[in-house]
């Protein structure tokens, strides 16, 4: 028995939300009295897996394939079942990301492998297998027990912070058969906007709703968020009129995020906006409604006008980071 | 072109979430349901699109019991051509999407749509299930879905951007926000609906993989501190010494 960690990488660096996962994983094998051991697709370079161990990997198995440096999910899965069959792995962990989503669900039906998707706590093991995920957009939680004898979690990002341990991983090439035949889904392009941090792994969030009239007081948001290192974010009217573009959207219809720090100027916090949100750890509303609901779900608020307010913020936090 | 469209019955979005039976069931009382928003706004209406242009068939189906029924109706009233409702009520993801695909796998679909996750147990899995299910590619989280022949030019949602796939049919495809724009059915669609096909097919035996043992509430906020607007200093300091986050 032991604990296998799907690891992904976007142009070979691990994703933060994959060293979550490895670190989950590790926590988990230690509660079951086993090792963790991590598998990596794609081109690599050996000191980005072997500091997996970083995070209590024992062992990287990587393949070192060129045509995986992008999921074809089909490929993966095999590729990620393989792993499990030759390490003896009963559980299997993912990222609860984008590859995640497109894995980790294939791999369940293959290995008839009880899937709980995002998992928010470290499994109970007292008894059976039991672990924590949000349900109904964050509104509330389940206990969602896996009794199947093989068992997938996926961990959401942004859940469990990073607690570096100082180690290195062995890393073991793997090389399981791979047919060209198998890459169904082709990867004609990927387009990410370079040099910003993706709103799912952002720690903290600047967001804007419609309270901010048009897409040209846009500044006010990008300023705040640029002292802060911060991501920005919108609701559903401000990207569905195109005065931000959709992956900013934010909320039951949009992405769900869990930064450390979420601002909202000039947003109700309508039901649909929060469950977006709400696993925010701290909250900080800036509305001139003083009955706008989001103050209710709020843990700072100031009830003022953003076009005063937020500048004389920005102003305030510049002079607090020269500091 | 024939398309099937996986429909599923979710709790309206301003609903109350309240749980009984110590904690073990929702609480359903007073709740109006609606049809899964990313199943109804964005597959079934893309589904409906194509349809439109390339001719062809729309099948829906549902795994649930009888009170699914109004939820597939609606779908049908937006244009669905016929419904398939598998008696069974589970939770279990594995369990649904078996059923799912036992009934795909005589229908030879050219494209399965599934929204990319139900707005209550946020499994975001059946799509995947299905596809492996059934051998077949799958795309995850797809924002933008086009048809050329038999190749589909897909969006798909990744960290921080977009990957554009290239697939040849069939394809399951999950569906989110920018596949198409929401419709409202009209007089003429409802009352279609109502003598257009509705069968309703019992589950083949599947396993189940997992069960919810529980559901909690999140535990209350506090309650607010506000900070005077001409005072942006004091907040700036609370971010950083009480609430740590800066
Ligand atoms: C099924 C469904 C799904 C939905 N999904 C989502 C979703 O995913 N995400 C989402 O965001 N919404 C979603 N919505 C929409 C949601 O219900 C709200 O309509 C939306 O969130 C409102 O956006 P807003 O707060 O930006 O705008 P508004 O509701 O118009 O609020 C603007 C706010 O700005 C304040 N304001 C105005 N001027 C100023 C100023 N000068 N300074 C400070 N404050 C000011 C106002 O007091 C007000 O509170 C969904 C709705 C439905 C029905
Ligand atoms: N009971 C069900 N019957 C039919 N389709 C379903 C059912 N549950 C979920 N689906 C489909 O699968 C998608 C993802 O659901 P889930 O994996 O449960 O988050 C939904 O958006 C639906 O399209």
């Amino acid at each position: 028995m032991s604990v296998l960690v799907f690891a992904d990488q976007h142009e070979g660096k691990i994703k933060k939300a994959a060293l979550e996962a490895v670190q989950y994983g590790a926590s988990v094998a230690k509660q079951l009295g086993t090792a963790v051991n991590a598998i990596v697709v794609g081109e690599v370079s050996n000191d980005e897996l072997a500091s997996l161990g970083n995070y209590g990997a024992a062992k990287v198995l990587h393949v070192a394939d060129a045509r995986l440096n992008d999921i074809e999910p089909g490929v993966v899965t095999k590729v990620v079942a393989a792993a499990a069959e030759k390490e003896g792995a009963d559980v299997i962990i993912f990222a609860h990301n984008f590859s995640g989503k497109a894995i980790a669900p294939r791999l369940s039906a293959r290995l008839k492998a009880g899937l709980v998707a995002g998992a928010i706590e470290l499994p109970d093991t007292s008894n059976g297998f039991v672990v924590k995920k949000n349900v109904f957009s964050g509104k509330a939680f389940a206990k969602v027990s896996i009794s199947s004898a093989k068992k997938i979690v996926s961990v959401l990002p942004n859940t469990f912070s990073l607690a570096p341990v100082g180690g290195t991983a062995a890393v073991e090439a793997f090389s399981p058969a791979i047919n060209d035949a198998d890459f169904k889904v082709k990867v004609v392009k990927v387009e990410t906007v370079s040099g910003e941090v993706p709103l799912t792994e952002a720690e903290i969030i600047v967001s804007g709703g419609r309270g901010l009239k048009g897409p040209e007081n846009w500044g006010l948001v990008e300023d705040l968020a640029h002292v802060l290192g911060a991501a920005t974010a919108a609701s559903r009217p401000v990207s569905d009129s195109g005065w931000r573009p959709h992956h900013e959207h934010v909320g039951q219809t949009g992405l769900t995020v869990r930064p450390n720090l979420y601002i909202a100027i000039g947003i109700s916090g309508a039901i649909q906006h929060l469950a977006g949100v709400n696993g925010s750890k701290v909250i900080v509303v800036i509305n001139k409604d003083p009955e706008a609901p989001f103050f209710k779900a709020a843990d700072y608020g100031i009830v003022g006008d953003a076009f005063e307010v937020v500048p004389k913020l920005t102003e305030a936090l510049k002079k607090y980071k020269a500091n | 072109m024939k398309i099937l469209v996986c429909i599923s019955k979710t709790p309206d979005t301003t609903a109350k979430i309240a749980f009984t039976d110590n904690n073990t069931k929702f609480n359903d009382a007073g709740v109006t349901f609606i049809i899964n928003p990313y199943d109804e706004w964005y597959a079934l209406v893309r589904a409906l699109e194509l349809k439109e242009k390339l001719g062809g068939t729309v099948h829906l189906i549902t795994v649930g019991g009888a009170d699914a029924e109004p939820i597939i109706r609606k779908a049908l009233a937006l244009g669905g051509d016929e419904a398939f409702r598998v008696n069974a009520d589970s939770q279990d993801s594995f369990y649904i999407a078996s059923q799912i695909a036992e009934h795909a796998k005589a229908e030879h679909y050219d494209i399965i749509f599934t929204g990319k996750e139900t707005i209550d147990y946020n499994g975001s899995s059946i799509g995947g299930m299905v596809a492996e299910l059934l051998d077949l590619p799958y795309v995850s989280v797809a924002a933008k879905f086009e048809l050329e022949g038999t190749t589909a030019t897909i969006n798909r949602e990744v960290e921080g951007g977009e990957e554009i796939d290239s697939v040849s049919l069939p394809v399951v495809v999950s569906c989110q926000k920018g596949m198409a724009e929401a419709r409202i059915p009209n007089m003429r669609g409802i009352m279609a609906a109502r003598t257009k096909p509705l069968k309703v097919v019992e589950p083949v035996a599947a396993d189940t993989l997992t069960s919810i043992a529980g559901f909690e509430l999140p535990p209350a906020k506090a309650g607010v501190k506000l900070v005077s607007p001409d005072n942006v200093e004091e907040l700036v300091k609370l971010l950083h010494e009480e609430a740590k986050v800066i």
